[in-house]
């Protein structure tokens, strides 16, 4: 695990940082803002140069005057100031995207609501339905708002078109309907509750949200987690992944109405999950692991590995099938196409940013938990579309069969958890390459060795932000189709 | 697609016949609501009571700190207490169909108000046993509920066989289910679609975040879930129930299973 090198700044160093970085082939995994006093805000920027390399955070002093908006330079920032805007009151200047995203244009509060000066306890208000939705007229233009109580079982999310016939001109996202405050709610807790409230940020990332939360504190602590938990945890994160992404399969193949495709991909799910209730406890992985290592020890080595051959088997026949059924293949083909530019420019992530040529995975360039000595192969394809989105989950499918079963030859008996005791304020940060992409925690101690703030950078909050490029100048019949390619959820985003 | 068709045939049955007729109800190894011992209680220990995340496990007279009560209403099973517990007072279990008519017949210290509760009038369900439309609204969930109601219609449980269906418009639901502890942006857009669905209507809370607004309750803007916002007909808490809990909650609504769970205690 290369860790982080931190460095105050000025905020005048910034723009020249950022040209280094991207000159390098480098871009920002995200910013946040926090208050080491009640008086104080800084803002953090974190930075990844490349594979190998360790992350910078450089941590500007926020405490008064407005910041100047580095979207212009590094346009995924644009959402992250915009966060911190709604949170923390602070109003960066010149930026391209003036107005609200985690807060609703309607929601009235006594103060930014994340700072220390809010009102404990106080809940938001909302007045009618004012969004920032922008009106575009035109001869012909159709307007289709779609949420944010859709069709289905579905979370909601408001999604409003402007169409010509199929054509669809441009696509607005109003997400953040389930914006639960879940950063605030970390505050005062101690690191073994947090645990718990990781879990509970996205459910079907529930692991790894705890290994990144548990791996922050453990940065925070100095403490070294023994190898059988850095196995066990290799093992569980890829059983997540295995689940998810048969999910995936499942309800693309649904999109592209190939019933007995879809229900096959549904019942590989439902296998997979059932596995994980056997291993764990839950079919979520949840209640398995804690800062220092895991909260018990599991018995995968006497019947995991048979199940999962047996499961894989299954899982090849499925894809075989698959890539022979022309009318699914022609539905994903060229569909929701995203160039490599914007992927990287608007800060795509995990199997999204690898089918548009992106060659990152943190599990092999920061790595963590045992992977180091795992064989691990990332997939990457260029082409970008529906299509290349799917092989990049099938291949991972593959590797994930590859690293459980390795896990498993390896799994030696042992300590399952060292003890981890995070010193007064003190700091930490930890990742995870979840299922949809990167995951980073940073968490902050108070003096009491309690938790004082913890920013959740979730990959859906990534893909969410990339996701419209594909749907301008697509069309309507293929929409779903492309959301479903795209692996999103709206909890993790907007937490 | 032949080819599909084929496929399809020669894989055979998948759904089980739980909980009609014989077969698994799939959830093996599931960790449930953890079981209460009273009678190995150490007075004057408070452990439990202080690791719970959710406060479900509560000390309600301070003057009787042995007065240990449980609401699994707020129980989001994450099993802290049946590892902290010094005498093993708690005990992991496998009881998860948690689903009750009463809020407060998952309170084991809701004794007082159990007895001077009048029962409810109930509508009846007859004309719905064997065809009832479901609307979900996510008010705000984690994703789990969504994750466990999805599976609901995957070819092992194939809830269809039941009679039971979701429905994507309001106006055709008998059953507004919903998810999520009512964030402040969905408070307005859940009782739109509630006030959108025809008469007779019934309310489903699944998941403790919809009972009683779960880990995350009490922030700025997440919400303590359904009590007060809508009449609730049936409870189910977890995090997230299962599939299995699911369906049961379901039938129990339909007058089609017993309750299980009454004053917070879990009977076979």
């Amino acid at each position: 695990m290369n860790g982080v090198v931190r460095s105050q700044r000025r905020v005048d160093e910034i723009p020249g940082l950022l040209r280094e970085l991207h000159r390098r082939g480098g871009r920002m995994q995200m910013a946040y803002a926090w208050q080491p006093e009640a008086d104080r805000t800084e803002i953090r920027y974190l930075a990844g140069a490349g594979a190998d390399e360790p992350f910078s955070m450089w941590c500007v002093d926020a405490s008064s005057g407005s910041p100047p908006s580095f979207a212009p330079e590094s346009p995924l920032l644009g959402w992250y100031e915009r966060e911190i805007s709604d949170l923390f009151g602070i109003e960066f200047s010149g930026h391209p995207e003036p107005k609200r995203l985690v807060l609703h244009e309607g929601a009235i509060a006594a103060a930014p609501p994340m700072r220390a000066d809010y009102p404990i306890g106080r809940e938001l208000e909302i007045v009618g339905h004012a969004t920032g939705i922008p009106e575009i007229r035109g001869p012909d233009v159709q307007r289709l708002p779609w949420g944010p109580v859709r069709a289905d079982v579905v979370e909601s999310g408001e999604f409003v078109f402007y169409y010509i016939g199929e054509h669809i001109l441009h696509l607005y996202t109003q997400l953040f309907f389930k914006h639960r405050g879940m950063e605030a709610r970390f505050t005062g807790l101690t690191s073994l509750a947090g645990v718990v409230l990781a879990e509970r940020v996205s459910a079907v990332g529930s692991f790894s949200h705890a290994l990144a939360f548990c791996q922050a504190v453990e940065d925070a602590s100095a403490c070294i987690v023994p190898a059988r938990a850095r196995m066990l945890r290799v093992l569980l994160a890829e059983m997540e992944r295995l689940y998810n992404h048969l999910h995936y399969l499942g309800v693309l193949a649904e999109t592209t109405t190939l019933k007995v495709g879809a229900a096959e991909g549904k019942l590989l799910e439902e296998r997979a999950k059932q596995l994980n209730s056997r291993l764990t406890g839950s079919r979520f992985l949840q209640n398995a692991v804690m800062p220092g290592g895991m909260r018990r020890d599991l018995d995968p080595e006497t019947w995991l590995g048979e199940e999962l051959e047996r499961l894989r088997e299954e899982v090849a026949k499925y894809v075989a099938l698959l890539g022979q059924t022309n009318s699914y293949r022609d539905r994903l083909m060229g569909t929701g196409p995203l160039p490599h530019r914007i992927a990287f420019d608007q800060g795509a992530t995990g199997p999204v940013k690898r089918a548009s040529g992106i060659n990152r995975d943190l599990r092999r360039d920061h790595d963590y938990a045992g992977y180091a000595h795992l064989p691990l192969t990332v997939p990457t394809k260029t082409e970008g579309d529906a299509q290349a989105r799917e092989q990049i989950r099938i291949a991972e499918i593959d590797a994930s069969f590859v690293l459980m079963q390795r896990v498993l030859l390896l799994l030696e008996a042992g300590e399952i958890r060292a003890s981890c005791s995070p010193p007064a304020n003190s700091e930490g940060l930890g990742w995870a390459e979840n299922p949809r992409g990167s995951l980073f925690y940073a968490v902050h101690f108070d003096g009491n060795g309690k938790l004082k703030r913890v920013k959740i950078k979730s990959p859906s909050f990534s893909n969410w932000r990339v996701f419209p490029f594909t749907v301008h100048d697509g069309n309507m019949m293929d929409y779903a189709i492309n959301e479903a390619s795209f692996g999103l959820t709206i909890a993790g985003c907007d937490r | 697609m032949p080819l599909w068709t084929l496929f399809g045939l020669g894989e055979g049955k998948a759904t089980t016949g739980w909980p009609r007729g014989p077969g698994s109800d799939g959830q093996e190894g599931v960790a449930g609501m953890p079981r209460f011992d009273r009678a190995l209680c150490e007075e004057g220990c408070m452990a439990c009571a202080e690791v719970c995340p959710t406060r479900a496990i509560y000390i309600p007279s301070a003057a009787d700190p042995a007065s240990v009560e449980i609401d699994y209403g707020r129980c989001i099973t994450c099993q802290l207490c049946v590892e902290t517990c010094p005498t093993d007072a708690f005990q992991s279990s496998r009881n998860w169909a948690f689903a009750v008519r009463e809020r407060h017949d998952l309170d084991t210290g809701s004794a007082a108000e159990r007895e001077n509760a009048k029962p409810l009038p109930r509508r009846s369900l007859k004309s719905f046993k064997r065809s009832l439309h479901i609307r979900h609204v996510d008010a705000g969930s984690c994703n789990g509920c969504e994750s466990e109601l999805q599976a609901l219609n995957n070819p092992f449980y194939n809830l269809h066989r039941l009679g039971i269906f979701f429905t994507p418009s309001p106006r055709f639901a008998d059953v507004l289910l919903v998810t999520g502890p009512v964030t402040y942006a969905m408070r307005g857009p859940l009782l739109e679609t509630y006030a959108a669905m025809p008469d007779p209507k019934w309310v489903v809370a699944v998941g403790t975040c919809a009972v009683s607004g779960g880990i995350a309750e009490g922030g700025y803007s997440c919400g303590h879930g359904l009590e007060g916002v809508l009449p609730v007909d049936v409870y189910l808490p977890g995090c997230p129930p299962n599939p299995a809990a699911i369906v049961e909650a379901l039938l129990l609504l339909l007058d089609r299973t017993p309750q299980r769970v009454h004053g917070g205690t879990y009977g076979e």
